[in-house]
């Protein structure tokens, strides 16, 4: 059970990662970078299962708060063209 | 008996959450721009990842490692809204136009079929 689940995440991974090098804009990688996270976090519970450890579940938690501001930073990286961005800056030029 | 039932159930929800998990992939490989790749790969986060939290949860019973699978899923649910959100307005802040089947703008452009951006 545990081993179909992980198969069919990994062929999901699989796709994910194409539409990621394809992608035509940012935006899309940016999507496929976090949809790699959130499989991964499935991923990693899930063999934590199959392995009968299921204490893997630690790694998956830090990973889902990290895929948040991972993807918020790379979108206001690309809108604003800095991570320190002022909109005081921005009006007044 | 009860251990048995609970493996079929959770063998279930985890085989459905599988299914639902490809199906966002494809969405996510096939779909034409990048508003309707957000709508697809939504399926992930929402129907897959949570019909297989609550598989796992089954197998796990009440423990600690149930709690902290429903973490994951509360974190789940809290954050693909915020993330799917905030990559749509950056698209269309970027002046990436959405296919659409009939022209609302009330202008003579045809959204470019590449995705606008090009």
């Amino acid at each position: 059970m545990f081993e179909g689940a992980a198969a069919a995440i990994v062929v999901a991974l699989t796709l994910v990662v194409v539409r990621g090098i394809k992608g035509p804009t940012v935006f899309d990688r940016a999507l496929a970078g976090n949809s790699v996270g959130s499989l991964v976090i499935l991923l990693v519970a899930i063999v934590g299962f199959m392995n009968g450890r299921p204490e893997f579940i630690d790694i998956a938690l830090t990973y889902s708060l990290l895929n948040l501001i991972g993807t918020l930073a790379v979108l206001k990286f690309f809108r604003h063209g800095n991570f320190a961005y002022d909109v005081d800056e921005e009006r007044g030029t | 008996m009860t251990a048995v039932l609970v493996d079929i159930v959770s063998g279930i929800l985890i085989a459905a959450g599988a299914f639902f998990v490809l199906a966002g992939a494809v969405g996510l490989l096939r779909l034409p721009d990048i508003y309707t790749r957000v709508h697809g790969v939504s399926v992930i986060d929402t129907a897959g990842a949570g019909l297989m939290i609550f598989g796992m949860m089954l197998q796990a019973g009440w423990s600690l490692v149930a709690l902290k699978l429903l973490f994951i899923l509360a974190i789940f649910l809290m954050t693909l809204p915020v993330v799917a959100h905030a990559l749509a307005q950056a698209a269309l802040h970027e002046g990436i136009a959405p296919r659409l089947s009939e022209d609302r703008t009330g202008q003579d452009s045809n959204p470019d079929p590449a995705g606008g951006r090009s």
